[in-house]
């Protein structure tokens, strides 16, 4: 089980490409990873309820790149930080942290009150949509390998030691770090 | 409709309140509760003035009640409650836990401290004994209007807030003390030096809250002015004023002109700023909107 | 002791289960309970399905209906009871007089629970609600100090439940309109307290600033942690002081009394935080079962070591120890 904490960061190993490749590819991915996420999960749209709509910039602070998300059109889109449209609302942290909350290992609230996330804009729908999500009980290599099957094998055999590699929570907690 | 004086929530001298309820006497009020609210650690200090403003309230032709503690937590102050419905005058209940004392059938008032939001409560309360109910100071009106009706058919009299720092909240911990960094048990009853409660401002200097011991008030006063034809129209009895430590028989009168319709609530509004120029007005809670507004404005930055 | 804990969504009632719970509660997804926030709560179908799954594992859900219901639509607050009842939870958490009095005569086999919002302080509260509506179990409000709960123990004859982890209100629960004076929604009638559509966080020059219906509640250099701005736990100015008048950003941490409110006579410990996720769920709710069994086996309780979970990151013992007062 990995520790969870803030201070993880993607190795530049993997950032430097990222800075100088298109966007656009990696748009389509993770449209296609949303698409298939939010057909797969059909509550997680029912709990966002009247806040579809709404667009969530993802500011996952130790990527090159800003997340756009548009849950009514299952569009998730990747722009360069600065250039991406306005949204409703936006949510920053490091990768470990949204891998942490996503996976359920770390509560949003606990990661927001020692500042490892930060929230801007319309507080409800930031709500709405972290609980959505929480209830979805989402693994993402399960997910990324389901949108894009040709990660599928590379997913499979490299999450573990990748998780043990860097600390980052890659796969679903279905146990719990041990408090006392 | 009919004025209503609300107990006094604040802590002042046995002097101050002997002068306030000699003077209110006299005012064009139809009714007066009387009693320690907030704290019982105030009572020793006052209570002997109790029998005398119910006398000379009595002789000035005022329908006299005794408050029940706003939160009860003590056995003395167990004990308090059930005494008080030994002394032959109606009890308004201001912590549900008075009920206990009092017998099925007894007739007793409901105080705005209590949760009446429903027409299943109202009802409850009816058939219990309630023979007056002030409602919660922030029910809207829309609420205001079904519960009037329940309460015509039911018999019950009904109250609504009409002017004073609206009751906010009721705590176990005395904020006063807090503020001059003393425990509850100490607290050397520092409440005293503020009349009328002490005010707690937003960093940037809104005005905002006021707390009195136990108790946290908005600041602003609320003032119902614009809303009492409205309100009478839908059946409500009476409009409920709380004591200040100061203009408050002026301001009695005025309300008293408003609802014989010798005064507009422009005019009622104008003659308050222009007694209490530092007095803020709010009424939002009447417009189904934040409590603190007032008249439809947000209070300025 | 029973351990009653919370679920905000169907994967954290699975969480408390799995990490151990006695017992979940939960709500509606609508003003019937008092954690009405977005993206929140239960379905009618979740709720039974959420049933099957915790009576299957041994474990008890209760479903608070515990604000008070608007006046002229109270048919919504009483088909949440019926729908309760159906759906097969163990107990329903009422707060309002005409609930309770509806639900003793309508779903007399329903069992009752009074919520904290009616904020029963006393043996004289506590045995009005038992005598009129027959409730079983009352969650005491957080302004009593140990030795009181032991007193009220003594004085009456039903069950009582005490907060033992989380958020904290500072005044007396169910009698709080501060939230609705700043921005027109009622705790008791919307079931939400500072609700995060009249929060707004800015940064001005160095500061950060959390405001709450247009009112500041706290202000913080830029970089330094915004705490979500609950109105009770802000940072004011009275006179010459400035700081927190009503309570400091903290939350509840009674873990270590747990032993004394045993000996109290309390049957269950409640658990705040249905807002909360579902890896806080079963964080705590582990935790805490180990208190408990160390409890029942005659062992010392483990320390827990919970501050990060908490708001502010910091914990109190609240009106438990007197001296909060």
């Amino acid at each position: 089980m990995p520790e969870a904490t803030g201070n993880v960061t993607i190795p530049q190993l993997l950032t430097t490409p990222m800075r100088i490749l298109p966007l656009w590819p990696v748009s389509m991915a993770l449209s296609q990873l949303a698409r298939n996420l939010l057909y797969a999960h059909p509550e997680i749209l029912h709990r966002i309820d009247k806040y579809q709509n709404h667009h969530f910039e993802l500011d996952i602070t130790d990527l090159p790149f800003v997340l756009r998300l548009d849950p009514a059109r299952a569009q998730l889109r990747a722009f360069r930080r600065g250039a991406a449209p306005a949204s409703d609302a936006r949510i920053a942290g490091s990768f470990a942290a949204f891998l942490a909350m996503l996976h359920g290992a770390e509560d949003g609230d606990t990661l927001y009150f020692s500042g490892a996330l930060q929230i801007e804009g319309d507080t409800s729908a930031v709500l709405a949509l972290r609980n959505a999500l929480d209830d979805a009980e989402l693994d993402l290599g399960a997910e990324i390998a389901n949108a894009l099957p040709f990660l599928a094998k590379p997913l499979r055999q490299s999450l573990a030691p990748l998780e043990r590699l860097t600390g980052l929570h890659l796969t679903r907690a279905d146990t719990t770090p041990e408090v006392y | 409709m009919d004025l209503t004086v609300a107990p006094n929530p604040f802590f002042w001298s046995a002097d101050a309140v002997r002068s306030f309820y000699a003077t209110l006497s006299d005012a064009p009020v139809a009714r007066v509760v009387l009693g320690e609210l907030v704290c019982s650690k105030r009572l020793p200090f006052w209570q002997d003035e109790i029998p005398l403003a119910v006398d000379s309230l009595q002789a000035g032709g005022k329908q006299v009640a005794l408050t029940s503690l706003a939160l009860i937590t003590l056995r003395r102050e167990r004990k308090l409650t059930a005494d008080l419905l030994g002394l032959g005058l109606p009890v308004e209940v201001n912590d549900l836990s008075a009920l206990h004392h009092i017998p099925q059938g007894v007739p007793f008032w409901v105080g705005p401290l209590v949760n009446v939001y429903n027409e299943g409560t109202l009802r409850w309360l009816a058939r219990r004994g309630a023979t007056r109910i002030c409602l919660p100071p922030e029910l809207p009106m829309a609420s205001v209007a079904v519960l009037a009706e329940v309460a015509q058919a039911e018999g019950v009299a009904l109250e609504v807030w009409g002017h004073g720092r609206l009751p906010l909240a009721i705590s176990g911990r005395c904020y006063h003390a807090r503020l001059h960094e003393r425990a509850k048990d100490s607290c050397q009853f520092v409440c005293e030096q503020d009349p009328d409660g002490r005010d707690v401002d937003t960093l940037e200097g809104q005005r905002f809250l006021t707390v009195n011991g136990v108790q946290t008030l908005s600041q602003a006063y609320a003032c119902m002015a614009d809303h009492a034809v409205a309100l009478r129209d839908m059946g409500i009895s009476a409009l409920r004023l709380q004591p200040q430590s100061a203009g408050f028989d002026a301001l009695c009168a005025d309300y008293a002109h408003l609802l014989a319709g010798d005064l507009s609530a422009q005019a009622l509004v104008e003659n308050l700023g222009a007694a209490h120029p530092d007095m803020q007005f709010c009424d939002g809670f009447g417009r189904d909107s934040a409590g603190a507004t007032w008249r439809g404005h947000a209070v300025p930055v | 002791m029973e351990l009653v804990c919370p679920a905000g969504t169907p994967a954290a009632l699975r969480a408390a289960v799995d990490a151990g719970a006695h017992c979940i509660y939960c709500g509606f997804a609508d003003e019937t309970n008092a954690r009405n926030f977005p993206g929140l709560n239960f379905s009618r179908s979740e709720l039974a399905q959420a049933v099957g799954y915790a009576h299957a594992r041994g474990a008890k859900v209760l479903v608070a209906i515990n604000t008070f219901p608007t006046a002229g639509k109270e048919t919504l607050w009483h088909s949440a009871v019926a729908d309760a009842e159906t759906a097969g939870a163990d107990a329903v958490i009422l707060a309002d007089l005409g609930l309770l009095a509806h639900t003793a005569e309508r779903h007399p086999d329903l069992r009752r629970h009074l919520s904290v919002q009616a904020a029963a302080a006393n043996p004289d509260a506590i045995n009005f609600y038992a005598q009129a509506f027959d409730v079983r179990r009352v969650v005491l409000p957080r302004v009593l100090s140990v030795e009181e709960i032991a007193a009220i123990n003594r004085e009456i004859d039903v069950e009582t439940e005490v907060f033992v982890f989380g958020g904290l209100c500072v005044m007396a629960e169910g009698r709080c309109s501060l939230s609705s004076y700043a921005t027109g929604r009622s705790p008791n009638m919307n079931g939400v307290c500072s609700p995060p559509e009249h929060v707004d966080y800015a940064t001005e020059g160095t500061d950060s600033v959390a405001r709450l219906g247009g009112f500041t509640i706290h202000r913080t250099p830029k970089g330094g942690v915004a705490p979500y701005p609950t109105l009770c736990k802000g940072c004011f100015t009275s006179g010459d002081k400035t700081g927190h008048v009503f309570e400091d950003a903290v939350s509840l941490d009674a873990s270590k009394l747990v032993p004394k409110l045993a000996k109290a006579g309390v049957t269950a410990l409640k658990i705040e935080g249905r807002q909360r996720s579902r890896a806080y769920v079963a964080q705590i709710v582990r935790a805490f079962r180990a208190v408990t069994d160390a409890l029942e086996d005659g062992r010392d309780p483990p320390a827990l070591a919970l501050a990060r979970l908490s708001e502010g990151q910091a914990a109190t013992t609240g009106a438990y120890a007197k001296t909060w007062r």
